[in-house]
């Protein structure tokens, strides 16, 4: 009989936080900026400067430990982890070992069955991430921009509580809604805002100690997340069953190869020599500090879900699926601020919203058109100047460029025709031209006037009220 | 002397620290090392019951900046220290993981 294995895992989760400048020094975090224009000696590794914390960051950090239930290091401090790296120009990464920010902690993810379990957060700490490296085929070489170097992250590493790519999976949506609750960060995994190194092991069901875990690197969506699971597990699965031994080691996934393989050779061995960071002081985090942050916590989604109930006529499931993103309800309610039709706005966000960002696979922190602009297209169609399936036409401009609606229907003269003249004459040429399915009407078939319908649309070029049409063609028939 | 330190932690060390040392430096870094050992075990023989780690040598704490932008684009100043450069980036040998 074939043998049963599990597998354990726990994950390591940097996390960009938002911050306008970087962690030690005031050189701007913004994305997209030239090679190495934003960068000063500190960020740099100048012998003879000195790093200065960003509070920002520390209150971040600590923002999020109490989001996911962490205790809260009271006497904190910083260290040097040591390794020889050309995106690393001090030669050291300025990390927590000892004293981290948070411990402790854990949040609450649902299972594939149904059922709840809490996955444990063993610590968060604060570190400064390091640069870029392009590599140059043509002159062979490695390029190297600083721009990101400095730039504050979290960590967040978890217990090896997980025990299938589902349940990664919850657990890091759980994690991206608290942060993204908080302002603390837009956890974009495609733009490296968020990233997630997975430590993964195997063993036989009902075996008391766990397996040599390896850790795979280079993972930026869920999907990739996923395979790589699945992948890593028949691997060490494959290794065990041929009597051979996993490594202890990382390796980097190959999302489109659909592999992985080690990253680093034994003459680079992991051996960080941490030692505390004498430019940096500790830091204390007094009661005072604690209760202001801790004041300064969002409404997080159980509230707004609650509140949702209350002030909005919606049906629970568009509070469910409204309140998953924190960018999706902030868009809902800054649309009902301006045009106080809550049960319009969800609508347009569960429908055609919806439908598009499945259609065009765009995530649902890229959706970029304005809550103005909804609320405007919302009352066009409200006062009729135009109709529902012209309005869908221009969300889906909407959608991909943000246009005006106001502005776009004026445009391409979309605006209903509302000269009754104009509409009573093509209704009477539509009644000339199609005489067979006036006959039906007449001899009782009430479903061609849907066709005598449809046909007078297409000769508005869709720019008409169907109900004006029906009324006309009610009465000259 | 009594922290004998081995060839393969000289070695090794050396890996760590990226220095290619010649016989005779590695003689001299192990009698180095061992004496730095002996002066550690000189100070484990201390009784530190009911001291508190110290984790930094000045009695200050809390210093923090507030998070504004201080820093320009100092681009050509920090690209005089490069070996050389290409597209306003640092050129190094080739590295890849």
């Amino acid at each position: 009989m074939a043998k049963e294995y599990e597998t354990v895992i726990g994950l390591e989760v940097h996390v960009e936080l938002a911050t306008k400048t970087k962690i030690f020094c005031g050189c701007s975090t913004a994305f997209g900026a030239a090679p190495n224009t934003q960068t000063c000696p500190v960020c740099t590794g100048m012998p003879g400067s000195l790093p200065v914390l960003n509070k920002q960051v520390l209150e971040y950090a600590i923002a999020v430990g109490l989001a996911t239930n962490c205790d809260i290091t009271r006497y904190s401090k910083f260290d040097r982890k040591n390794y020889f790296y050309p995106d690393n120009p001090q030669n050291y990464q300025i990390s927590q070992l000892y004293l981290p920010i948070c411990r402790n902690g854990g949040v609450e993810i649902e299972t594939e069955d149904g059922g709840k379990k809490v996955v444990g957060i063993h610590e968060i700490h604060m570190e400064e991430d390091a640069g870029k490296l392009i590599h140059d085929e043509w002159e062979d070489c490695s390029l190297v921009d600083y721009n990101r170097s400095g730039v504050p992250l979290i960590e967040i590493v978890s217990e090896p509580d997980m025990r299938s790519a589902e349940e990664v999976i919850a657990y890091l949506e759980k994690l991206r809604l608290i942060i993204q609750y908080l302002g603390a960060s837009d956890c974009k995994l495609q733009e490296g805002s968020m990233r997630a190194d997975v430590n993964l092991s195997v063993r036989e069901v009902g075996a008391a100690e766990f397996g040599t875990r390896t850790e795979m690197k280079n993972l930026n969506s869920f999907k990739a997340i996923a395979r790589a699971i699945e992948g890593e597990r028949e691997r060490q699965i494959d290794l065990i069953e041929a009597g051979k031994v996993v490594v202890q080691e990382t390796r980097r996934w190959d999302d489109a190869k659909g592999e992985s393989y080690p990253m680093r050779s034994k003459e680079d061995a992991q051996d960080y020599r941490y030692f505390p960071d004498p430019d940096l002081v500790p830091i204390v985090v007094s009661d005072e500090m604690l209760e202001k942050i801790k004041a300064n916590q969002p409404e997080f989604r159980t509230e707004k879900m609650a509140r949702y109930k209350e002030e909005y006529d919606i049906p629970d499931y568009d509070i469910d699926i409204i309140t998953n993103s924190k960018h999706m309800a902030d868009l809902f309610e800054a649309t009902v601020a301006i045009c106080n039709q809550p049960k319009k706005v969800s609508n347009w966000l569960m429908g055609e919203t919806m439908r598009l960002m499945k259609e065009k696979e765009v995530d649902v922190e890229d959706l970029h058109f304005s809550p103005e602009n909804l609320a405007k297209l919302i009352a066009l169609v409200d006062s009729k100047a135009i109709n529902s399936s012209v309005a869908k036409e221009v969300f889906e401009v909407m959608f991909e460029e943000d246009v005006d609606p106001e502005k776009y229907v004026e445009e391409k003269g979309l605006k209903t025709v509302n000269d009754e003249g104009a509409l009573r004459k093509t209704i009477e040429e539509v009644i000339a031209n199609n005489p067979q399915s006036v006959e039906d009407y007449r001899n009782g078939k009430e479903k061609a006037i849907g066709f005598l319908v449809g046909q007078t649309m297409k000769a508005m070029k869709g720019k008409a009220d169907p109900g004006m049409i029906n009324q006309i063609l009610k009465e000259l028939l | 002397m009594a922290n004998i330190i081995s060839d393969e932690t000289i070695e090794y060390v050396g890996i760590l620290a990226k220095l290619e040392l010649s016989d005779e430096q590695k003689e001299q870094a192990k009698k180095d090392m061992g004496r730095m050992l002996d002066y550690i075990d000189k100070l484990g023989e201390l009784d530190t019951e009911g001291v508190e780690p110290m984790s930094h040598v000045f009695p200050v704490q809390n210093v923090f900046r507030e998070d504004v932008i201080t820093n320009s684009d100092t681009r050509e100043e920090l690209l005089v220290n490069a070996p050389e450069e290409k597209d306003g980036m640092f050129m190094v040998p080739r590295t890849f993981e």
